[in-house]
């Protein structure tokens, strides 16, 4: 069994133009959204409380709202989670009520109504910690990107590291813009993924990158664009087989791996469909772009060819 | 040709080896256990206390399967385990009565614990399971933060009054001595007063430095602040003490493995496996309470104040246990840092039911002195929890106390003067503290959690098996069996480091897997490439590893940066997804590489006229 039976080389490099077009409407619209809409933050970031009470029978979901109004909350919501059964409750911090009474608060005032909630779980996170949590977050994504920078500018070559990081960076870019547009929870976890999926589309646009500097290396002749495409070309069955077996264990997250790991999963999933566009079209062509020449990586490879490293 | 040296194989079966054995107590699940600490601190807990046990369970004919002692810094504990719950109880209830023959000052806290199920010889060979975090197991996370600025300032409180006693024993007169903010400000009615104070006071106090403040009004103040080492110092101490008693309160409650660190400069963490009782352990922690010794202003107009409702300069209006008003000078004789120990019992003449209380060498001296000054007065305890002062207990002095030893009797029975110590215990904090952070899973969320976050690693795992061997025949099972000794390897080195295991750990396991064919998938279509570009068979294995070995090491270094950053710059569920991530990622590249490598050589390497590889068709294009 071999799925891609390759006559040609495929002529990627025409149509970068209108692919980059593409990309930069993508990226656009993502800041946009991210921009206007904003993010729907867990409390792990915006500080908060977060209970998720089990019922044994189903429960009407304005039922647990009365209860909470009538503990004096404006500004909550409650919403059914994975079944009627389960109800998640997020309510703002409130100045001066200490966390452990809040729920315990809000739990008796449940039980009152239906004697048979039982708490599952209570998450209080307090607003100081969630500002260093952004911060923190903020800090890993740079130290990524400026670590992947230096790693691949040393590697390879400015023109690729630059173009690599920008396809990286593109991706985390329109990943938030989905979660911007629909409003999905972005939680620590997100977090996590979104930074996963940044290693991990870097690692594509490495294996890519590699191929170019080895063509480059074998084929003289050819023009930059041809060695471009003749790269990603030989690449491509590999790209789509390892991003389908990653892919098949994140769609098992997804399905199997609970609420918890939903969003992750979801992520995740962006991410490695964009990894592979971006590394495929947009990290080649933002090089093609830069002026990549075989001066450029063909010159130092002289003193640090990879296969001279395995002997 | 493709064959390796006897070391590389001895290597890789070294390692099989080793992931085998460390994985295997994971595997063995927990066992029900019985846990003996000590319930004071001037308890220890040691060997002798562990022969104690067994010779307490051999004499009621009860075999555990096995029993341990663990010294964890000041801390010692004994574990038992056994095989059945029903022993397990009965065990409990033995050992309590025999350890503790009375239960209202018990010696030892018995509690019923989960210890790993694993055979002895494991254990001794430091194979242990992974912990499983809390998200898995269920339990309670608090995370603490320390009022830094209230350590300081009850901190100028007690330097205020070390500086009045420094001037009195010296017959300097002052103005007064008060604290300012953050600082001690002392006046003088005139300059060279002023100056003889200063030098007495350096003298006297070498951890602050004095300086004079301007003059007005014929008042010329001296102000002292601290270094800063000695400021950082009170910090560093006032995080440990709240450690501590967090540690005694938490002992109290005879949580099994319970977590108590420091986090960053200010904040201490607090998790509790297993607990379910938040309510309960809230209220332990929750009792954040610092504790202060102040004298009873009981005099006719501090009464008439009193019953009018004002309350005159120098004295605070606080109420007691009952709700009855007290009125008390601002003036604070002894704070909780002075405080060792409280610890109920009992009168030695009247049999009265008692709370004694243990100094400092510090306290202990400023004690007597007070007492001495005072007899007949009263003086209060008050206890700060949340910012809030009340009256714990505020006994009439009946003589001069030296020596520290402290015994406070009164109408109070001996269930109150329990709490009362307990109370008085917890008070010892140096500094305030407040739940920042707090996050409880139930044992139902924990198990799912466990249930899921497996399920989706081992369908992935399968999908992943399936494909790859339908779509690359024996190279692809050798893949597979690649990366089954990644999720072996990965498994044992997370047991070696006692890595704590989260629902994120286990995604990023997953996840690993899913990456960890990428190296696999690179070398097969490496060597699909060069069968199809007409290299001879066994050339093929061989440039296609060597070939794809830069891509691998390229690729994956640029992952193990971000989990580094992660690693780093993370907190909390971060942190658990990057420890895995990245030692994944290492173990991948042994297994997938070296691994495969050693496999495919031991099955084609020494087939000296190699005519095909089982690799799947090999497609090649018609024109070539």
């Amino acid at each position: 069994m071999e799925f891609f039976r390759i006559h040609r080389t495929f002529p990627f490099m025409r149509h970068a133009l209108v692919l980059n077009l593409i990309s930069l409407i993508t990226f656009v619209a993502a800041v946009v959204f991210i921009v206007l809409r904003g993010f729907h933050l867990s409390i792990e970031f915006t500080g908060g409380t977060v209970m998720e009470v089990h019922y044994q029978q189903a429960v009407q979901v304005d039922d647990v709202r009365d209860s909470l109004q009538g503990l004096g909350y404006t500004d909550f919501q409650v919403q059914n989670f994975g079944t009627s059964q389960d109800i998640m409750i997020r309510l703002p911090a409130r100045g001066g009520e200490d966390a452990g009474k809040q729920s315990e608060n809000v739990m008796q005032a449940l039980q009152q109504k239906h004697s048979d909630a039982s708490l599952r779980r209570v998450e209080f996170v307090g607003p100081q910690v969630g500002q260093e949590l952004l911060h923190n977050g903020l800090m890993a994504l740079l130290f990524v990107v400026a670590g992947i920078l230096i790693y691949l500018g040393f590697r390879f070559e400015w023109k690729l590291a630059l173009a690599c990081a920008i396809a990286n960076l593109h991706d985390v870019v329109i990943i938030l813009g989905f979660f911007a547009l629909f409003q999905w929870e972005f939680s620590l976890s997100v977090l996590a993924g979104v930074l996963a999926v940044l290693g991990y589309s870097v690692n594509e646009s490495v294996v890519v990158m590699d191929r170019i500097r080895e063509n480059f290396r074998k084929q003289r002749k050819m023009s930059v664009s041809g060695i471009i495409d003749l790269s990603i070309t030989q690449n491509i069955s590999r790209t789509i087989i390892t991003h389908g077996s990653t892919q098949m264990v994140v769609l098992s997250m997804f399905f199997f791996g609970g609420p918890t790991l939903h969003y992750f999963a979801l992520a995740l999933t962006i991410g490695i469909w964009f990894g592979i566009y971006s590394s495929v079209f947009v990290a080649a062509a933002i090089s093609m772009w830069l002026g990549v020449k075989r001066e450029d990586l063909v010159k130092p490879i002289k003193k640090d060819d990879p296969s001279a490293e395995i002997v | 040709m493709n064959r390796y040296p006897l070391w590389k194989y001895l290597m890789v079966l070294a390692a099989l080896a080793i992931g085998l054995l460390y994985t295997l107590p994971n595997f063995f699940g927990e066992s029900p256990a019985v846990q003996v600490a000590g319930a004071k601190s001037t308890v220890k807990v040691d060997n002798t206390v562990l022969t104690r046990v067994e010779e307490i369970l051999a004499r009621s004919n009860i075999t555990p399967t096995g029993a341990y002692f663990e010294q964890n810094g000041p801390i010692g504990t004994v574990r038992v385990r056994f095989d059945t719950t029903d022993v397990q109880l009965k065990a409990k209830d033995i050992i309590e009565k025999t350890l503790n023959p009375d239960p209202q000052n018990a010696d030892y806290t018995v509690a019923l614990n989960l210890l790993p199920a694993s055979p002895n010889w494991l254990s001794a060979l430091g194979a242990h399971p992974m912990y499983l975090g809390l998200d898995l197991r269920g339990g309670v996370h608090f995370l603490l933060q320390v009022d830094m600025k209230g350590a300081l300032t009850s901190r100028y409180d007690s330097l205020a009054g070390d500086a009045r006693n420094v001037l009195r024993d010296a017959k300097l007169p002052s103005n007064g001595v008060e604290r300012s903010d953050m600082s001690v400000v002392a006046t003088f009615p005139t300059a060279d007063e002023r100056d003889a104070a200063a030098s007495e006071l350096r003298r006297a106090m070498p951890d602050m430095v004095f300086t004079n403040a301007a003059a007005s009004g014929g008042q010329f103040p001296l102000t002292g602040k601290l270094t800063t080492t000695a400021q950082s110092l009170v910090q560093t101490n006032a995080l440990k003490q709240n450690i501590n008693t967090l540690h005694n309160r938490i002992n109290e409650l005879g949580v099994a493995e319970p977590i108590i660190q420091q986090q960053g400069a200010d904040r201490i963490v607090v998790q509790l496996p297993g607990v379910q009782d938040v309510a309960k352990a809230k209220e332990i922690l929750g009792r954040t309470a610092t504790l202060e010794i102040r004298m009873v202003d009981d005099s006719p107009s501090a009464m008439a104040a009193l019953n009018a409702g004002t309350v005159p300069f120098g004295l605070e209006r606080y109420t007691d246990r009952d709700g009855r008003p007290l009125l008390l000078r601002r003036q604070v004789i002894l704070t909780g840092e002075n405080l060792q120990d409280a610890q109920p019992g009992r009168d030695q003449q009247t049999q009265q039911p008692s709370v004694n209380l243990t100094l400092d060498s510090k306290g202990a001296r400023i004690f007597r002195d007070v007492t001495r000054n005072n007899i007949n007065k009263r003086m209060a305890i008050v206890l700060f929890e949340q910012g809030k002062g009340e009256v714990v207990t505020a006994p009439v002095i009946r003589s001069e106390i030296p020596g520290g030893q402290v015994q406070i009797t009164g109408s109070m029975s001996a269930q109150e003067a329990a709490d009362t110590a307990l109370l008085l215990r917890a008070g010892a904090l140096a500094a305030p503290m407040e739940i920042i952070e707090e996050r409880t899973i139930g044992p139902s969320l924990g198990a799912d959690n466990i249930k899921q976050g497996f399920d989706s690693t081992l369908y992935g795992f399968l999908a992943i098996v399936v494909f790859i061997i339908l779509y690359y025949h024996m190279m692809g099972l050798f893949s597979a069996l690649g990366l089954t000794f990644n999720v072996l390897l990965l498994l044992a080195v997370l047991s070696m480091l006692q890595a704590t295991l989260t629902l994120p750990g286990i995604a990023a396991i997953a996840l690993t897997l899913g990456m960890a064919i990428d190296a696999n998938v690179l070398i097969n279509e490496r060597i699909r490439e060069e069968l199809r570009n007409g290299a001879s068979p066994q050339q093929a294995i061989n440039l296609g590893f060597d070939r794809a070995w830069a891509t691998i090491f390229d690729s994956n270094l640029t992952s193990l940066i971000v989990g580094v950053a992660l690693l780093a710059f993370g907190t909390g569920p971060i942190r658990g997804f990057a420890v895995v991530h990245c030692i994944g990622i290492l173990t991948s590249m042994f297994s997938s590489v070296v691994g495969v490598r050693a496999l495919v050589n031991l099955w084609y390497g020494s087939k000296r006229r190699l005519q095909s590889i089982s690799i799947g068709q090999v497609w090649k294009p018609e024109q070539k």
